[in-house]
Formats: structure tokens, C-alpha cells, sequence
């Protein structure tokens, strides 16, 4: 732990060193693979950054290794906070399946420390404060963990670069990552972002035995306020299981409006 | 989950115009309804965006089963007693949902038990959102507190005790309530014109007492009776790990205690009377890792000597314990309550401990379980329940919830239900 530690805030220190010195980020040394993965990943942070606030329609499909499919609908706010070691607020609403319509989940964000999370749950009126323990369980029943939707914040892992390839038609940074935050469900991940607009294309998943568990590939990138690239359709196959969940954004808006007093534990009670 | 056993000390003089008292109370309600469409409708006038309707809602049969043939006199000696539920809602929003009214009434058809058969308005309310303040005004649903086995600081709404005895059933209670929030915290001030009776099971009903409440000649302290106005107070913060809450409420009492009285025909029958109380409540819950920690307490005057009751415990949680991703969650809890036993309506939870156990499975169809006991340290009966529920299809969902009760003595609270354990069955049609 210690050694991940140190790792960590040596490649920090040497990542902003080596932004100092260039700002293009591919220019990195290919010897220092960890400083060089630091500053992919930091492109693609400083590229995400300002974004304020987002509104989202989400449709997830989960499809069971016989086939069989279930539809999740769900809403989605999120806050940008830009205090360091804090990440972004998000409250997400559910329309369906029906059973679960109006059922709200709040989130805030922390780097390192356990989330704050609270849930809604319209029948009894209730909002519970929940622990937020469960990183690696499964989002409604998915193949998406809780930590793999929660706010991807730059300092959560560290970086080593692997490998530049080509990915699809674009060049692809391979870049592995480490979870510093606790109770993650993972032992490493492998990003591949590409090198035209520091975009996460794939990532592979190792659990904790580090043998590959999930990849996840993004698909329909669009941009937003000629800055912020989203993916509308994220795919999920898991291939201990072989079970696929396939979450498609329908529609995602940009600085609407939304406050940081709206989400609060407050407005989980008059969610609609 | 809750045991509260309101059915003991209740039972009724089947009404037939409990229906007709519905609808009266639905044309108050509609009163105050329409005022507020009218207030909010002057107010946004200038506004042209068209607004959202949204329509959804539950229908569901419930089967319950009773082992045991029914122990008092007037009960229907069925062993199973099926039952329907309808419970569409309609909402309507605009201002881009910072208006909003919500219609939720609620239908239940028993052929058994006609007090049980009974119609409600859960909700009927406009709702305004603004910056810093939220204005609801019409019938809604209030809840307060932070424990499982018991619903102790919780006061705003009515029990509908006929729909189930964990109490958690509530009647629609028309108010105004207004709520500001402040760096500070959250700030809820409560108007209630209008107090709903509680419902009791019919002469012909299981799980009531010996004698059947007789609702219909409920007695109140006040010369207002139900329109006695009721106010409450409440603030909430959150203060790191720790979720806050403070309430005082003064009213007619949510409890009624039940008088023995003869009828005209010099049957003793059973009469619930409302008093006015005072009553002030702290609730608080700790949140730390996989452990939760929860405390409620009240302090009450109007109902004989002032008394104090508390409920607390501990939940913690074994994430992914269960299979791949199941949880397992386990749960005790405490509850003391200091009320003077002629003065105040009863309590099963005079000084009890619960255990209890929680399986979430993370799976697709969204299984859970949960399964706790209530000992009883004065009486040592225990009482146990196990609810399961799941989705069979996008629209379909099952629940079973099993009761039973074991090592009743006479002068337990339970006594006269020792013939009750059941097994309900529920399937679901959400829309």
C-alpha cells in the first residue's frame, strides 16, 4: 500500500513536471511509462474540466447470457465540484421499471474518502442515508459496479503507460490504471484513450484475483459546447459471466441551469 | 419492517358508510386542492410553457393465509382472504417541474372485512419549488426517522392499520407545509386543518382483538374534534456522518387510546379517544463504513404523566457476502417506552429488542429479503417476520411476507392475535 502511495505522489509530482516543460502531454518520454500514463490522463481530466453541470436521459439494457433482456430509465443531474479531494455531486432518478419509478439516489463524490450517498424511496416517503461501502456491487443489477459510474476523478488511480495502437481508425494511448481509493472491486484496469481528443475508447477490467472480468468499449461520441466529448453508448460485457448491460444516453444537456442546492438531501424528497 | 400491533387493542363496528366518509373527507380535500390550483395558477400566469402529465400506478392481489381458525366471536372462520388493491397516480408539472400536483388515490376491495374495504386519498397536493423554499399545500405523506423495527419520531400521518400491522400504511393528512433551506439546515413548519381517524378491522376482520373498535364513535379532547388544527416543527441537518433531525409537533394525538364502553344494547365495545399532546422527538443516524447507527426518541405530554420512549440500534452491512454481489445486512435494535399504562394508548414496544436480518441480492429481478424477531423482555412473547420480494417481469412483482408470533401469555399484548400467523402473498402490476 505504502509503495502505491509513494508511487502515486512520486508520478504526480513528476506528471506536473513534465507539464510544465511541454504542453503537449504525448511529448512525454516513452522511458518513464509512468509519467507519460500520468499525462494522458490528465489531458483527457483538463479536457473534462468546467463542464458545470449536466442534465441526462439514460436507457440501460441488461441482457442475462440466455438472451433474456430488462430495461432500467433513469435521469441524471450532476454538479461539477471542483474542490480538490471532493467529486461531483449527481442524483439520479429512476422512471423504470415501473416498480422502481421516483426511487432517487444522491451522491457526493469524494476522491479517497467513502462517498456520501443517500436514498429515496418513494413508497414509505423515506430518505435513508446509506453506506456507500458497496463500490464494487453491482448499479441495479448490472454489469455496471457503482464505482464504474461514480465520478471518474483524475486522482483515483495512477498511471502506466503500456503501449500506443491503433484503435479502430483512431491512435490509442494504452494507459494502465490503479485504484488508490478503498474497497475497489479491481485489481487494475486498462484505459485506451485515443490520441486525438483524449477520449476513453475501452477499458478492461482485472477483479481482484487480476484475471480480466469486464470490458467496457464507448461508442457515438459526441461534443458539447464545442468541448466536452460524451459517449452515448457504453457497452458493457462481462466475460466471467458472459452477461452485457448496454447504457445509451438519450439525450444529455450542458449548463442548464442546475444548482448545487438542487441536489441535496433535501430535493431527493420532491423528485419526480 | 415494523411490528406495531395496532389490531390489538382495536377492532370495529362494521360501518357501511365508510365510503361516504371517505368521500366527505375527498371534498375537503378537493377544497383545498383547487385553491391551491387557483393561487398557483394566478401566480404563473405569464408563463407559457406547456407542461407534463404523467400517468402510473399499481394494481395488486394480495392473498393472505390463515393457518388457524378465527378465535373471536363475529370473525369470518376463512382461512384465506384475498383481497385487491388499485393505486394509480397522476401528476402534472410545469415550470420545468418547480409546480407540480400529485393525485394518488388508493382502493382496497375485501370481501371479508368491510372496514377493510375502503378507499383513501394518499395524496392530493401542489407543490411549489423555489430558491431556498418549497411550499406543499393538500393531502401528502410525511415520513420522519431513521429505525427499522419501530416508527417512533414518525407523526404527521395517520396509521392505516387495516392494510397491514407493521403500521407503515399511512392515511393521506391534509396540511401546509412550508420548508426553507439554509446553509444551516432545513427548516419544515406544518399546518394540519384536518386529522384523519385511524382504521381499525371489522367485527368480521382477522387480526383485531376481542371486542371490534367502533370507529364510528370516536371521542376527541378537543371540542374541534378532527378539525382541531395540528402544528409541527421540524429541522434536519446534516452534519458530516451524521444525518440530524428535530421535531415538535402539538395536536391530536396519532394514537388513540380505546375505551370500553356498553352500546345501546349494553355490548361493551371499544371506542378509540384523541387527545392533545405535546410531543417532541430527536432522531439520528451515524453513518460510518459498513456500520449505521440509529437513535429516535420521544418526549410526550397530554396522555396521563409525561413519558419518554427511545429506540436505537445498529445496522451493518456485508457487502458482496451473498454469492457474487449479495449483501447481507444485520440489525438490532432497542426500544423502551416509558408511557403510564392506564393514561396512554398502548404499546407493544414497552421494552423489547429486535434482530434482524437483510439479504439484497443485486441481481436483475432485485431480490431482497428480510427477517427479524421482537422479544418481548416483560412478557417474553416474540414475534417473527420474514418479507421476500422480487420482479418477475418489467411490470410484474411478487412479495410474501410471513408473521408469526410464539410463547404468548394472557397478559401479553399479543394475546388476542395468538390465533393470527399468517402468510401474505402479493403479486403486483406496476404501470
Amino acid at each position: 500500500m505504502n509503495k502505491i502511495l509513494l508511487a502515486s505522489v512520486f508520478s504526480l509530482s513528476l506528471a506536473v513536471f513534465a507539464g510544465s516543460l511541454s504542453s503537449a502531454p504525448a511529448l512525454a518520454d516513452n522511458s518513464d511509462p509512468v509519467a507519460k500514463g500520468t499525462a494522458v490522463a490528465e489531458e483527457w481530466d483538463r479536457r473534462d474540466q468546467g463542464f458545470g453541470d449536466s442534465e441526462a436521459i439514460m436507457k440501460m439494457e441488461l441482457e442475462n447470457r440466455h438472451g433474456e433482456k430488462s430495461l432500467r430509465e433513469m435521469r441524471q443531474q450532476i454538479f461539477e465540484i471542483k474542490e480538490d479531494g471532493l467529486g461531483d455531486k449527481s442524483l439520479t432518478i429512476f422512471d423504470e421499471p415501473r416498480d422502481v419509478k421516483g426511487t432517487a439516489f444522491l451522491s457526493f463524490a469524494k476522491t479517497f474518502d467513502p462517498d456520501d450517498q443517500w436514498l429515496y424511496l418513494p413508497a414509505l416517503k423515506r430518505v435513508k442515508r446509506i453506506s456507500s461501502k458497496n463500490k464494487s456491487g453491482p448499479f441495479v443489477g448490472s454489469e455496471f459496479a457503482y464505482e464504474d459510474l461514480s465520478a471518474q476523478e483524475l486522482k483515483k488511480y495512477t498511471y502506466t503507460w503500456l503501449r500506443d495502437e491503433a484503435c479502430g481508425e483512431l491512435q490509442c494511448a494504452v494507459v494502465e490504471q490503479i485504484p488508490v481509493y478503498e474497497d475497489s472491486g479491481y485489481t487494475r484496469m486498462v484505459t485506451w484513450y485515443d490520441l486525438s481528443e483524449y477520449r476513453q475508447q475501452k477499458i478492461d477490467y482485472y477483479d481482484r484475483k487480476n484475471e480480466l472480468l469486464k470490458t467496457l468499449n464507448f461508442g457515438d461520441y459526441r461534443q458539447y459546447l464545442d468541448k466536452y466529448w460524451r459517449s452515448h453508448d457504453m457497452f458493457m460485457v462481462n466475460h466471467q459471466t458472459g452477461k452485457k448491460t448496454r447504457l445509451v444516453f438519450e439525450k444529455i444537456e450542458f449548463q442548464t441551469g442546475l444548482q448545487e442546492s438542487d441536489l441535496t438531501k433535501n430535493s431527493l424528497k420532491r423528485v419526480n | 419492517m415494523r411490528f406495531a400491533n395496532n389490531w390489538l387493542m382495536g377492532k370495529n363496528h362494521a360501518t357501511q358508510n365508510a365510503a361516504l366518509v371517505t368521500m366527505t373527507r375527498g371534498a375537503v380535500l378537493a377544497g383545498a386542492f383547487m385553491g391551491a390550483v387557483a393561487f398557483s395558477a394566478q401566480v404563473r400566469a405569464d408563463d407559457d410553457e406547456g407542461g407534463n402529465w404523467d400517468f402510473s400506478g399499481f394494481a395488486a392481489m394480495d392473498l393472505r393465509v390463515f393457518p388457524d381458525s378465527a378465535l373471536h366471536s363475529g370473525q369470518r372462520d376463512q382461512h384465506l382472504n384475498p383481497s385487491l388493491v388499485l393505486q394509480p397516480e397522476i401528476s402534472y408539472e410545469w415550470n420545468d417541474g418547480d409546480d407540480r400536483i400529485d393525485f394518488i388515490p388508493y382502493l382496497r376491495i375485501d370481501p371479508q372485512d368491510s372496514e377493510r374495504r375502503h378507499a383513501d386519498i394518499r395524496e392530493l397536493k401542489y407543490l411549489h419549488i423555489d430558491d431556498g423554499w418549497d411550499l406543499k399545500v393538500g393531502a401528502d405523506k410525511v415520513f420522519w426517522g431513521v429505525t427499522e423495527s419501530r416508527h417512533l419520531v414518525d407523526i404527521i400521518n395517520q396509521t392505516d392499520a387495516v392494510e397491514d400491522v407493521d403500521g407503515e400504511d399511512k392515511l393521506g393528512q391534509p396540511m401546509i407545509n412550508l420548508g426553507l433551506q439554509n446553509e444551516w439546515g432545513d427548516v419544515n413548519f406544518f399546518a394540519m386543518p384536518y386529522f384523519r381517524e385511524r382504521t381499525f378491522p371489522g367485527r368480521k376482520g382477522r387480526l383485531r382483538g376481542s371486542i371490534p373498535v367502533d370507529t364510528d364513535k370516536a371521542e376527541y379532547e378537543s371540542d374541534m374534534e378532527e378539525f382541531h388544527p395540528d402544528f409541527a416543527l421540524r429541522y434536519t441537518t446534516v452534519l458530516g456522518d451524521w444525518d440530524l433531525g428535530l421535531a415538535h409537533f402539538y395536536g391530536t394525538s396519532r394514537e388513540p387510546r380505546l375505551l370500553a364502553r356498553p352500546d345501546a344494547n349494553g355490548q361493551i365495545t371499544l371506542i378509540p379517544r384523541y387527545d392533545i399532546i405535546n410531543q417532541s422527538s430527536v432522531d439520528v443516524q451515524a453513518t460510518f463504513d459498513e456500520w449505521l447507527w440509529k437513535l429516535e426518541s420521544i418526549y410526550r405530554q397530554g396522555q396521563g404523566d409525561d413519558f419518554f420512549a427511545v429506540s436505537g440500534g445498529v445496522e451493518y452491512t456485508f457487502f458482496g457476502a451473498i454469492g457474487d454481489a449479495g449483501d447481507l445486512g444485520v440489525l438490532a435494535e432497542y426500544h423502551y417506552d416509558g408511557r403510564d399504562e392506564d393514561d396512554a394508548p398502548a404499546t407493544v414496544f414497552n421494552d423489547d429488542i429486535f434482530v434482524g436480518a437483510r439479504i439484497t441480492l443485486n441481481d436483475t429481478a432485485d431480490t431482497d429479503f428480510l427477517a427479524g424477531v421482537v422479544f418481548d423482555r416483560l412478557d417474553h412473547d416474540r414475534s417473527f417476520s420474514v418479507e421476500a420480494n422480487r420482479r418477475l417481469t418489467d411490470h410484474w412483482t411478487i412479495e410474501g411476507e410471513l408473521r408469526l408470533s410464539d410463547g404468548i401469555s394472557e397478559s401479553s399484548p399479543l394475546y388476542d392475535a395468538r390465533r393470527d400467523d399468517h402468510l401474505q402473498v402479493r403479486l403486483n402490476y406496476y404501470f
